[in-house]
């Protein structure tokens, strides 16, 4: 499977929240042009950002439970590890994830991919 | 013709002779046994943990009173035997029951010591030796407040985890220096001491009592030599044991510390035999169950007429049970010039090994922190293995012993047939294995069923399982106890029982205390123990909103586009034009695109916004409805019909009852949702037998139904009683709920839970136990106060907020 996440050679960093407007454990949603981005904080303060579109069908990720670095789809439990966008065996698919920082206490997402 | 056997004390060694004997020669001994404790057969060993609060008593129970009918044994319960009169062979108990024998087995186990001192025999000194001890620590535990151990061997340590679990302030007083001096030497007993005080108990070492002080006749508290004074509701003796032998050196039979009894545990009578602590034989007197099991081999054999058997005496090896301390000794310990030591040590890693070696064999052996290499250590030292080949590698176990480190799985199948692994019962791999493929075992149940193994203290079970996997290959399914999730090997009700016992409450605290195999948990398992905290904590346990399901997590349901359902509640059906009203407005005013009626008597708003949802809510809210949970484990609908409000056959107020049950059980979690239906006659139009709580009026009152489903499966309620005021209803219905929330595992329906614990268990504690049903129905009313509040309401004045709004992306800035 090739790689789904795509590097730009220009990064437009945005701020798109600090860190405690997402809870430990909990998600946000951005709505960009694009479609919808979840972003979720672990417990241990590690933010991913994720297509919210489950690869089984179309799920809001953003709505499942969060635990280590994976998130449990709401509709039918698929687990998607949030580092790699893909779904954990014996399911198959995978989801598009984005480069995401935390600065300062600053959540940045790269524009370029939103728009 | 049948011979008498009489037996006098009813502990795990006589126990284990009638197994044996039942199976070696039914029917050839009429069996009589005389208990001094009011009670059946159990597991002595395992009140430790029955004290802690980890397991129940019924959980410990060896031959419960179906046995006794079964093998046809008269057993006299609460009945002390004071007299064996030999010359006319019979036994004579306290209460003037007597017994004539053939054959007369001692077993009258031991007694703990209690020292001399002043105040020793106060109200609230106990020892620590029968379920009447535990029940009594229970009881002043209750109060909270101070208990006092004294003895910091393996009894009154495991004493001290269990009072201190159940909430006492506990300090253990030993005499010595460093605790368990014999087996442990300073720093590893340190070791133990650090362990324990992380555990919030005190320890007091050389610990001299002087006096038990009290007042009205009533303990106090301690006061030692140095003029240290403690308070204590409650002070433990567990200073060591004696063989109870005065029975039998008053009938003229030869006693020394014990009983003295030949190798075929025949006593200075050829008709009395004794077995179990209160023997002496060749010199020892044993405080462990695994001799005891051997001597109870031999009589039983000696008793069905072959007289071949002998017992030739045991090494012993035991545990300590307390919950997350390893600790592990085997065999002799005392100092003596001729014995050499291995000593392992890691401070930081808490880890301590000690082999005793002499003449180049082990003849002790004491593992702390890591105890996995106990069963090899002790099959290296019961069959006198000559370790200088391996003397480098020694202490570092099995695994370098065999070269590359093994997989416990490997480590078992690479063991000698002979080695043990039961040290309880004394049963080796090969009798395991052999019971496994000629018998055809499939589980860890029917390996103790036929050989015994891991039946009495169960630190082998997990050796027990590795040899069924490793025997069966693919085809062993570990264990009946399906564990919660990947996350741990604990079933659902151990993990209950040990959030209870180890007042575990938040979800943290179990994963850490519990050793969890992941450090967050999974969608499995969060929302479980979300739940059992809730439950088990009321008012005191914070909702993780993170570890529950999305529905639960915003009161909505999640449609398959990702839009949301809204069901409010409407009271026993019954709704009003101003309701209906409102709910038209709000379809109009967010554009909800289907409003439909449910099959639970209520309306669903379909294809909500998410981001509406708070202001929705709003609107309902000012129309006077709220949440009707129809997205949870939790009370969703009570549906009625219209009763003697309408109904011509109508014999009670349904319609009034399904509201007052409504209003009494909405907002309470439960492990899956719960229905009610409140019918007005027996034709039943509220489909309430069909329900997981159902009532069917009559004309004399009203049938309480429960355990009914109408899911995947249909299955009509099962009637648990008939009572004659709507008060009564309240009351049974909210004991029956509490007893389920109690009960029932995360995600089972009360028709599983019943299934699965026997509807008996609802008759006796809700309908026949007045008493129990008053606290159950005491605990929901108690629980309920904290969880009526409308979530709706909460997260439409702001809570939660960040859930109900995302970001945009006009809005960002760049930054870099
Ligand atoms: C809305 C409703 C269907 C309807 O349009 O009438 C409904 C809708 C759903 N039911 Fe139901 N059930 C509805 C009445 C019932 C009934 C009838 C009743 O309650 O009298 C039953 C059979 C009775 C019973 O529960 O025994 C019923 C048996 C189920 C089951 C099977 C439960 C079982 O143990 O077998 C599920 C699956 C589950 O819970 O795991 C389920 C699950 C669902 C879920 C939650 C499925 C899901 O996970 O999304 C549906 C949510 C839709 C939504 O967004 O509202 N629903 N469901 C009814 C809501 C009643 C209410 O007012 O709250
Ligand atoms: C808290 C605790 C923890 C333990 N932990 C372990 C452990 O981890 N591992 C281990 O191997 N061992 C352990 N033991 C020891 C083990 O329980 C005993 O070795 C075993 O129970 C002894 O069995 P027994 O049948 O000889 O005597 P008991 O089990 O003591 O039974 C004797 C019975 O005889 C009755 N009796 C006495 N006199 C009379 C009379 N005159 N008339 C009628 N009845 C009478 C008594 O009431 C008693 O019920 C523990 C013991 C306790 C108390
Ligand atoms: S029966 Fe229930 S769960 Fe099935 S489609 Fe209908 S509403 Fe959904
Ligand atoms: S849509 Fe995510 S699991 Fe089905």
């Amino acid at each position: 499977m090739n790689d789904m996440s795509v590097e730009t050679k220009t990064q437009v960093w945005v701020e798109v929240c600090k860190l405690d407007d997402i809870p430990p454990q909990g998600s946000r949603v951005i709505r960009a042009t694009l479609g919808c981005v979840a972003l979720f904080r672990t417990t241990d303060d590690k933010v991913f950002a994720l297509e919210d579109r489950c690869p089984h069908k179309g799920g809001p990720l953003s709505q499942g439970i969060v635990h280590e670095n994976g998130v449990t789809c709401p509709l039918h439990n698929w687990v998607i590890d949030m580092e790699s966008g893909r779904a954990k065996a014996p399911d198959e698919g995978r989801v598009r994830t984005f480069p995401v920082e935390v600065r300062d206490g600053k959540v940045l997402i790269d524009r370029a991919l939103l728009a | 013709m049948t011979k008498k056997l009489v037996v006098i004390g009813n502990g795990m060694a006589p126990g284990r002779v009638l197994d044996h004997l039942f199976e070696k020669a039914p029917g050839e001994y009429e069996v009589t046994i005389f208990n001094a404790e009011p009670r059946v057969n159990y597991d002595r060993i395992m009140l430790s943990p029955v004290l802690s609060g980890e397991k129940a008593y019924e959980d410990i129970i060896i031959h419960d009173d179906a046995w006794y009918d079964e093998h046809g044994v008269t057993l006299l319960k609460g009945k002390k035997v004071v007299e064996i009169d030999r010359a006319d062979r019979k036994v004579i108990a306290e209460d003037g029951t007597t017994a004539e024998y053939d054959k007369l087995l001692i077993a009258t186990g031991s007694s703990p010591f209690v020292i001399p001192v002043p105040g020793n025999d106060l109200d609230g000194v106990v020892t620590y030796r029968d379920l009447d001890d535990v029940d009594a620590m229970l009881k002043t535990a209750q109060g909270g407040g101070h208990a006092v151990v004294i003895g910091g061997g393996l009894l009154g340590l495991e004493a001290a985890y269990g009072l201190k679990r159940q909430g006492m302030e506990v300090t253990v007083l030993h005499l010595m220096p460093t605790l368990m001096e014999r087996q442990l030497d300073p720093s590893a007993g340190y070791l133990l001491e650090k362990a324990l005080v992380e555990r919030d108990i005190k320890i007091i070492t050389r610990a001299n009592t002087q006096e038990i002080t009290g007042a009205d006749g009533k303990v106090t508290g301690v006061t030692l030599e140095d003029g240290t004074e403690l308070p204590a509701d409650i002070v433990v003796m567990a200073v060591g044991i004696r063989p109870s032998a005065q029975l039998a050196d008053d009938a003229g039979l030869e006693i020394g510390r014990g009983i003295l009894v030949d190798d075929h545990m025949v006593t200075s009578d050829p008709d009395i035999l004794a077995v179990g602590e209160c023997v002496e034989h060749r010199g020892q007197c044993y405080g462990l169950v695994a001799p005891l099991y051997d001597m109870a081999k031999v009589i039983a054999t000696n008793l069905a007429g072959d007289a071949s058997a002998e017992y030739t005496g045991s090494v012993t090896a035991t545990k300590l049970k307390v919950t997350g301390i390893d600790l592990y000794s085997a065999g002799d310990f005392a100092e003596a010039d001729d014995r050499e030591e291995i000593v392992l040590r890691d401070a930081t890693g808490g880890i301590y090994k000690r082999l005793v070696l002499k003449d180049n064999k082990i003849i002790g052996a004491v593992l702390y922190g890591d105890t996995a290499d106990g069963a090899w250590f002790f099959d290296l030292l019961k069959k006198e293995t000559d370790i200088s080949d391996m003397r480098e590698t020694l202490i570092f176990g099995q695994a370098y012993a065999g070269g590359s480190p093994l997989d416990p799985t490997a480590a078992v199948a690479a063991l000698p047939d002979d080695a043990e692994i039961c040290g309880c019962n004394g049963v080796c791999k090969g009798t395991i294995v052999q019971a496994i493929t000629e018998k055809g075992l499939t589980g860890v149940d029917d390996v103790r069923a036929h050989t015994k193994a891991s039946s009495s203290c169960g630190t082998c079970t997990g050796l027990v399982e590795q040899l069924l996997a490793v025997t069966l290959g693919d085809a062993f399914q570990p264990d009946a106890v399906q564990p919660m999730c990947g996350c741990t090997d604990m079933g659902h009700d151990d993990v209950r029982r040990m959030i209870v016992a180890q007042e575990l409450k938040s979800i943290p605290a179990v994963l850490q205390e519990l050793n969890w195999k992941t450090s967050c948990g999974c969608a499995k398992c969060r929302p479980a123990l979300n739940y059992y905290l809730l439950a088990t904590w009321p008012g005191e346990y914070v909702d993780d909103k993170q570890s529950r399901f999305i529905n639960e997590r915003v009161h909505a349901n999640i449609q398959k586009d990702g839009t949301y359902s809204v069901v409010p509640r409407m009271w026993g059906g019954i709704t009003t034009p101003d309701e209906l009203r409102a709910i038209a407005d709000v379809a109009d005013k967010f554009q909800i695109p289907t409003v439909k009626v449910t099959g639970g008597q209520r309306i669903d708003l379909l294809g909500v916004k998410k981001e509406d949802l708070p202001a929705v809510w709003a609107d309902l809210n000012a129309a006077g409805m709220v949440s009707g949970h129809a997205y949870g484990k939790s009370l969703r609908t009570v549906k009625t019909c219209v009763g003697t409000d309408w109904c011509r056959f109508g014999t009670q107020d349904s319609t009034g009852l399904g509201i007052k049950l409504e209003k009494f059980m909405w907002g309470s979690w439960t492990p899956h949702k719960v229905k009610l239906g409140v019918s007005g006659c027996p034709r039943n139009c509220a489909e309430a037998t069909c329900k997981d709580i159902g009532v069917v009026c009559v004309d004399s009152g009203y049938e309480i139904h429960f355990a009914g489903a109408a899911g995947m499966h249909v299955k009509g309620t099962e009637i648990l009683c008939t009572v004659e005021t709507e008060a009564e209803v309240l009351e049974y219905i909210g004991a029956l709920t509490q007893l389920y929330r109690e009960q029932g595992r995360y995600l089972e329906r009360i028709y599983k839970w019943a299934d699965r614990v026997g509807l008996k268990v609802a008759q006796e504690q809700v309908v026949e136990n007045a008493e129990r049903r008053k606290e159950l129905n005491a605990r929901f009313v108690y629980s309920q106060q904290f969880m009526q509040n409308d979530p709706w309401a909460e997260r439409a004045q702001g809570k939660d907020a960040e859930e109900f709004t995302s970001f945009r992306l006009a809005q960002f800035g760049k930054v870099a």
